[in-house]
């Protein structure tokens, strides 16, 4: 039976993982590939380096953070953040990454993820939704924001959802902009709602405080795996103990 | 050396760091005689069928693999490298492989409850005890990420079953040749098992 996947998402920031990380036996807590290497130990799943540097000259960082991890680490790798034209994801797949995630290059040109789907095949090309619940007409309606949940797009998220599926996207990473930084669990809501309205899996993000909140991702948000960034790097609990949480609430795991 | 064919479809630097991990050395090849005359081959690939093919066709690489495969040097197809091998595949049209393995190439059909792709770590059923499955019992989890599985003619080629709303070929093994639907280079331990058993073979065996 296909196992749901933990994810744990690490910020890189000019090639040093930044928000922090309290691992004890790192030479070097900010060094990527060190905490990637430690995530595989720990049994993650996959891994996604989010690149959350600003300027474009920076782009070569990450490739290189890229190169460097796909060298010592053997597991599926996404890289997000700043993808906005085939050569961006051309340039990270030949690096060793397996994905790429594509956020608001996909908002403002939809026929971008058409494009990159149709040359580099639709298991490769990832669309980041973020939804945040805002009121419309006195109707609470969940508003697909990029820019960090600073800009409304105007798409609505179950909708951009199914769009972006028939665009060719693989995979569909969803992050609550309400739910994002809470550590209060995933918005289920709206996980469950986009998880059903298509046929591809969907990862949900945003606002893991414990496992039980990956458990609930799954369980009540329908989710097929779920990221999580500070409750791992903070050393506060391990993938193989989330892991574990999992399991006991009857959802099929790796460990 | 294991070389691995290049073929503009994938990423074939994670597969050549995985076999240097393991102990072996690999090289990355389109040159048709390089190919032809290899110890052993890897034939990766993630993408279409369709376009794979004409990529294989256009860099004349199609006949240096069909007769590679024939000499019963030891080969592995990894993923859309397992489907090329086949007949017949179904993806964006009906589309000629490699004919190597009696078969065709389809997609997982819609299902309540089944996403497409199937991505993820997926357990796999032992059926034959192929020379490079020995480190590997049922119940191990490799990465997968595809939307078509394979369906040989004779299931007696099947080497590996895995189950995803229906059971699917996970493992191809005839003679010299193995190929896996999962990604050995993405599935960390004991994906490396798979590839170190491989780097390990006799390069001029005859398996059959």
């Amino acid at each position: 039976m296909l196992a749901a996947r933990v994810i744990p998402c690490l910020d890189v920031h000019e090639g040093r993982v930044v928000k922090g990380t309290n691992f004890v036996n790192l030479r070097d807590a900010g060094d990527p590939v060190e905490v990637a290497r430690r995530y595989e130990q720990e049994g993650a799943d996959e891994l996604v380096f989010l690149d959350i540097t600003a300027s474009h000259e920076q782009r070569e960082t990450i490739v290189d953070v890229v190169r460097r991890t796909a060298e010592v680490v053997f597991m599926p790798l996404t890289v997000g953040g700043g993808v906005r034209t085939i050569e961006d994801v051309r340039t990270l797949l030949s690096a060793g990454c397996d994905k790429v995630s594509i956020n608001s290059a996909a908002c403002k040109d939809p026929d971008f993820v058409a494009r990159a789907a149709d040359r580099f095949g639709s298991q490769c090309i990832v669309v980041n939704i973020d939804p945040k619940r805002v009121i419309r007409d006195g109707e609470e309606v969940w508003e697909v924001h990029i820019n960090g949940g600073r800009k409304p797009t105007g798409l609505m998220a179950v909708e951009w959802a199914k769009k972006v599926e028939s665009l060719g996207a693989g995979e569909i990473v969803l992050t609550s902009m309400d739910a994002d930084g809470t550590r209060d669990g995933f918005d289920i809501p709206i996980t469950s709602a986009v998880s059903e309205a298509v046929s591809i899996p969907v990862v949900a993000s945003g606002g893991a405080g414990c496992p039980q909140h990956l458990a609930d991702a799954i369980l009540l948000g329908k989710a097929d795996a779920a990221l999580a960034a500070s409750i791992f790097h903070f050393g506060q609990y391990t993938i193989a103990e989330t892991k574990q949480v999992m399991r006991d609430a009857g959802i099929t795991v790796r460990l | 050396m294991i070389t691995i064919v290049d073929y503009q479809m994938g990423n074939l630097r994670s597969v050549q760091k995985a076999i240097e991990r393991v102990g072996g050395e690999a090289r990355i090849s389109s040159d048709p005689s390089e190919i032809a005359q290899a110890e052993k081959l890897i034939l990766p690939g993630v993408g279409a069928f369709g376009d794979a093919m004409a990529e294989l066709n256009h860099r004349d690489l199609a006949s240096p693999i069909r007769d590679f495969v024939a000499s019963g040097r030891p080969f592995l197809g990894i993923c859309l490298g397992l489907q090329l091998l086949f007949e017949r595949g179904f993806e964006h049209g009906e589309h000629e492989g490699l004919g190597v393995i009696a078969g065709d190439v389809v997609r997982f059909a819609p299902a309540p409850q089944r996403k497409v792709p199937h991505m993820g770590w997926n357990s796999v059923v032992k059926k034959h005890d192929a020379p490079v499955l020995a480190d590997i019992e049922t119940g191990t989890h490799f990465y997968f990420v595809h939307s078509y599985y394979v369906r040989p003619t004779d299931p007696g080629v099947v080497a590996l079953e895995c189950e995803y709303g229906e059971k699917f070929c996970a493992m191809v093994w005839k003679d010299n040749i193995f190929a896996t639907q999962f990604h050995p280079e993405k599935s960390q331990a004991d994906g490396l098992k798979v590839l170190a058993a491989f780097e390990k073979l006799p390069a001029t065996s005859n398996a059959s």
